[in-house]
């Protein structure tokens, strides 16, 4: 598994190609880049920010996942951070299996559970004006473990 | 007890800063430190309301108990990959 946080450019075609092995059917490949627009206002840039250590267990956590989960035989996971520019990449998700269902279907899930419970966030920059982008609400389970007046102790 | 606490995405903006060194009673839990936090901006319930928490760099429970030397993270809804979420 190739799971990364980089400051830099996410070289995304060649990290395809490395993912790419003879046993496998199916390579599913979702790249993630910067709109120029949200909501009708214009992107100049998009800044992004992690917590960075936990961001990067939680990406190896979900990569490990959904090898285990989907059956997939190897999955490469790369975000980028800092100020990116429209048409970058910003994140890269990349799942080779034997066959397409598996893939598609752990690409999807990479990336949807990436974007609610990955320590990572965004500030939109506009031409007027900047703000932090609204987060999805977190899962369930995340959700319920900060809930107020949950007397349950850590073991 | 004395814990470091983290700031980020539009908490950072909030706090003036990306962390701070905080003071906690002996048997402080998350909530505690939440609450001293809050203190500090009155309204804005919808963000406390909708915020996590990571204690060491795993997501905790409001009741958790503290410890010396803690790493709190307060984490508002997060929002990587692309696309906004749609209203």
């Amino acid at each position: 598994m190739r799971v990364e946080i980089t400051d830099t450019v996410i070289a995304a075609e060649a990290i395809v190609a490395e993912m790419k092995a003879g046993v496998d059917g199916a390579v599913c490949v979702f790249d993630g880049i910067v709109r120029d627009n949200s909501r009708g206002r214009q992107t100049l840039h998009l800044d992004y920010e992690a917590y960075r250590e936990m961001a990067l267990q939680q990406m190896c956590g979900l990569a490990a996942d959904a090898v285990t989960k989907f059956g997939v035989r190897d999955v490469a996971l790369v975000h980028r951070l800092g100020r990116l520019v429209v048409g970058e990449t910003s994140v890269l998700v990349v799942v080779a299996s034997a066959h397409r269902g598996a893939a598609f279907d752990a690409c999807r899930w990479l990336i949807d559970t990436l974007k609610k419970t990955v320590p990572i966030w965004k500030k939109e920059q506009f031409v007027d004006g900047a703000v932090w982008a609204d987060g999805e609400p977190f899962p369930a389970e995340i959700a319920a473990r900060s809930t107020a007046g949950d007397s349950e102790r850590r073991g | 007890m004395r814990v470091r606490v983290l700031y980020f995405g539009v908490l950072k903006d909030l706090f003036g800063g990306e962390s701070e060194m905080m003071e906690l009673g002996q048997s402080a839990s998350v909530e505690d430190l939440l609450a001293v936090c809050r203190g500090r901006f009155a309204g804005r319930d919808g963000l406390w309301e909708s915020l996590a928490v990571a204690v060491n760099q795993e997501y905790a429970r409001r009741g958790d108990a503290l410890k010396d030397g803690d790493e709190v993270a307060l984490l508002p809804p997060v929002s990587g990959g692309v696309e906004r979420p749609v209203a």
